[in-house]
């Protein structure tokens, strides 16, 4: 490695998108159609679902039987790699608080194992100071998302119903998946409880997609998570940079991890440099427009990490607010089983790896202690047993009559043992709440002042801590779950209490991470304008989840895509009219 | 139906097909594959380099000798035996997982190590014989001793902590083998067309209005 250099690429690109996932794939499918000529750059290897996806492999073809590694923190089989630690490339926190960055480096990014769970915010999601003041207000209103929501829906396909509920925007839907059993009884026992239950709603081709010849329908593995051969489920690298690598516009050089957006002495961008961890040589590489989808950390990091003497205190950032406001869903969640389901008959029911049903925020916060709401996810059945399926034995068997009728001791071994594996199978069943966490200036992340990942890129440092509001909606969360617990008539634990903070996952561990590059209309206020565009260079512009205000309890990826493809239309009329 | 067949039946297109066939013959099928043969050194669709190197490595470690080895064996096929349903958790070779997992999750290692001695300690101390050595009888005394957590007396807690986690990685290894998936009767895993809980199922619990 003596002979270390920068490789200057000089012929520039239409644009660059720095990102591979749900905004930066929207980004380069929009530019690289309208006939852009668009270099993508992804930190982690090229994926595509159809030859890499683990979909219908057999717990017994993992040595570890589908358990976490390092390398894949969700599972062996899971389409994600990475995880909370990536190899060399640490992140710290301050003030003893804590957060978990979730990072996946690939084609596709996180959008490849993904709960497909597709959620629209609402109008007071966008506009929700008028609520309570704890909130800032986007520079745009639902209305004006909406042409995007609906389009996504089209391209991407989602299923559904309509319900005109309150704050919980319907879409264009293929129809949902039937709920399994298990959640027949949530359904039943939330009613009793006085909570709502919907169908769900996934990015998942229940039917074919009208006018896409490309991507087959569900056939009901329920293997989402592991990223889908057939493109029958929403992944950026299926649905989105994959086709837009076949109009011969779009290149994507895999195994790039950016370092920097340069900009000249005007403050425009003129390209980025990065590193190749093909060669590990450096590279710069230049384009009239810079697109930076990286995730709400990365990019973040990026512009901090982007100094000059136009932007001293690093790129669209005058304002200072790049790197604060950081939030992620709110989480608590529960679990029991149903013993009116054990010796239950066999069949198939794996239906897909999205949620079935789904529990909408119906609550009023007047009669609350706490701010804005949560939604419930729920699940369970007969699964594919991995890794854990059968743990924990000596805590169920002991709780109801064995065959015989008469009450067994808990735990044992043996033939009756290995029967009660059988007779328990499938009667198991969780729910989740994920809510909205006010977003806080100091919720942070910064750039560590002494450390570096190894590629010699100073690294983010993270400053976050829940208040009383997200840890009175994890209260409130344990409570609605036991109390449908009970109406279902299932078995279960008592609830997360004060020394959990209510089962209240730490910050960062839902991966739901947004707003650190927000948008306003006020550039002392906000880093971006209302299209996403840099107040500070106007040819820079934020497709991933960091231009968020204020995250609703809805996660985040349909935002993401229909934010992306605004944004990147946006840029294409702002070229006709030669703005940029 | 063949597999053409029930793959038109389910309306999925021959592209689909096509993919689903390709996966199906994917590296790895073989259960053995984890074994470290020239099969598990080439490159896997899917599969970073970093895991490949790491299977292979954690294969060609041993973690558990001999002694221990047996002493798994015979637990593991007392927890779960042979029955009118299927083998024995070593006809299933739940060892052989046991000897993998401990060595891909450090943390097992020394509760099971240490846990093993503990129990031949307890047979030495009876019988004067390792458990390995033991009659069943005398075998299933002991494990008694430790199988059942709320009536164990309290000098036996370390043997309850151990066997728990015996039972717990012995479970999982055998229901997550081809043999122990079948018993289990998990008949997922295939293109299919999900549409509801049949109709006797609903019946059965009362959910046809819900």
């Amino acid at each position: 490695m003596n002979d270390i250099q920068i490789k200057k690429t000089t012929t520039p690109y239409d644009a660059i998108v720095v990102g591979s996932g749900a905004g930066g794939g929207m980004a380069g499918y929009i530019l690289a159609h309208a006939g852009l000529k668009v270099l993508m750059l992804e930190a982690g290897p090229f994926f595509d679902p159809r030859t890499d996806s683990m979909q219908l492999k057999w717990p017994y073809e993992s040595p570890r039987r589908g358990a976490s590694t390092n390398t894949r923190n969700f599972g062996d089989f899971d389409g994600a790699f990475g995880g909370w630690d990536l190899e060399g490339e640490p992140y710290t926190t301050k003030d003893k608080t804590e957060f978990y960055w979730f990072r996946s480096r690939m084609l596709g990014g996180r959008t490849n194992h993904w709960g497909r769970i597709s959620l629209r915010m609402g109008p007071n999601d966008f506009k929700g100071h008028h609520i309570d003041g704890l909130t800032d207000d986007w520079p745009i209103t639902y209305e004006e998302v909406k042409p995007y929501y609906d389009r996504v829906d089209r391209m991407i396909g989602i299923y559904g119903t309509v319900e005109n509920l309150p704050n919980e925007p319907d879409g264009i839907y293929l129809p949902p998946p039937k709920p399994r059993l298990n959640e027949l009884f949530i359904k039943k026992g939330a009613e009793k409880a006085g909570v709502k239950v919907i169908p769900g709603r996934g990015s998942v081709l229940t039917q074919a997609l009208p006018g896409n010849k490309d991507r087959g329908s569900c056939f009901f593995c329920g293997q989402c998570g592991r990223s889908c051969r057939v493109y029958g489920d929403f992944s950026s690298s299926s649905c989105l940079v994959i086709p837009a690598i076949k109009t011969g516009n779009l290149k994507v050089i895999p195994n790039a991890m950016v370092r920097e957006v340069l900009t000249d002495a005007n403050g425009l961008a003129t390209g980025v440099s990065y590193i190749s961890k093909d060669d590990m040589q450096e590279y710069q590489v230049s384009a009239k427009i810079v697109v930076l989808g990286a995730s709400a950390g990365e990019t973040a990091r990026l512009l901090l990490n982007s100094k000059s003497a136009a932007h001293p205190g690093g790129l669209a950032n005058s304002s200072g607010v790049v790197g604060k406001y950081l939030h992620d869903s709110t989480g608590s969640s529960a679990g029991g089983w149903l013993p009116q389901l054990l010796d239950r008959k066999r069949y198939n029911e794996d239906g897909v790896g999205s949620i079935h049903i789904y529990g909408p925020w119906m609550g009023d916060n007047k009669k609350l202690n706490f701010p804005r709401g949560y939604h419930i996810e729920f699940g369970g059945g007969m699964g594919m047993p991995g890794y854990g399926y059968g743990f924990g034995m000596q805590g169920m068997n002991g709780k109801v009559p064995g065959r015989d009728g008469k009450m067994k001791e808990a735990g044992g071994f043996g033939a009756s043992l290995k029967d009660d594996y059988r007779r328990f199978y499938g009667t198991d069943f969780g729910m989740a709440g994920r809510g909205m966490a006010i977003a806080r200036e100091d919720n942070y992340c910064e750039i560590d002042p002494n450390v570096v990942d190894k590629f010699g890129i100073p690294v983010l440092r993270f400053h976050y801590k829940w208040s009383n509001d997200e840890i009175n909606q994890a209260k409130h969360m344990q409570e609605t779950f036991q109390s449908i617990m009970h109406e279902m008539g299932a078995i279960y634990d008592p609830m997360e209490g004060p020394e959990t903070n209510y089962g209240l996952e730490a910050p960062g561990r839902i991966i739901h991470e947004v707003g650190t590059v927000r948008m306003g209309d006020d550039p002392k206020k906000s880093a971006l304008n209302k299209w996403c565009q840099a107040h500070d260079c106007k040819n820079l512009f934020v497709v991933d989840a960091s231009p968020f205000v204020q995250q609703g309890d809805k996660n985040a990826t349909w935002t993401i895509l229909a934010l992306a493809m605004r944004t990147s239309e946006y840029i294409l009329e702002q070229r006709k009219k030669l703005n940029v | 139906m063949n597999r053409r067949d029930s793959l038109k039946f389910l309306g999925i297109g021959a592209l689909s097909a096509a993919t689903l066939v390709e996966g199906c013959k994917s590296p790895g099928k073989n259960p053995d594959s984890s074994k470290g043969d020239k099969a598990a050194d080439a490159a896997q669709p899917g599969r970073l380099p970093n895991e490949i190197a790491r299977d292979k490595k954690l294969n060609e470690e041993k973690f558990f000798n001999d002694h221990e080895m047996a002493t798994i064996t015979v637990l593991a096929d007392i927890i779960i035996p042979k029955d009118a349903k299927s083998g024995s958790a070593s006809d299933a070779k739940v060892p052989d997982f046991i000897e993998f997992i401990v060595k891909d999750m450090p943390e097992h290692q020394i509760p099971m190590r240490g846990g093993l001695r503990w129990l031949d300690m307890q047979s030495l101390n009876r019988y004067n014989q390792p458990f390995v050595a033991l009659s069943n009888a005398d075998q299933l005394e002991i494990v008694t001793a430790i199988a059942y957590p709320n009536k164990a007396r309290p000098e036996m807690q370390q043997g309850v902590a151990f066997f728990n986690r015996m039972r717990d990685l012995t479970a999982t290894g055998f229901f997550t083998s081809k043999m122990g998936i079948e018993d289990l009767g998990y008949v997922g895993n295939s293109p299919n067309v999900w549409n509801g809980v049949p109709e006797e199922i609903l019946k059965q619990y009362g959910m046809e209005g819900v």
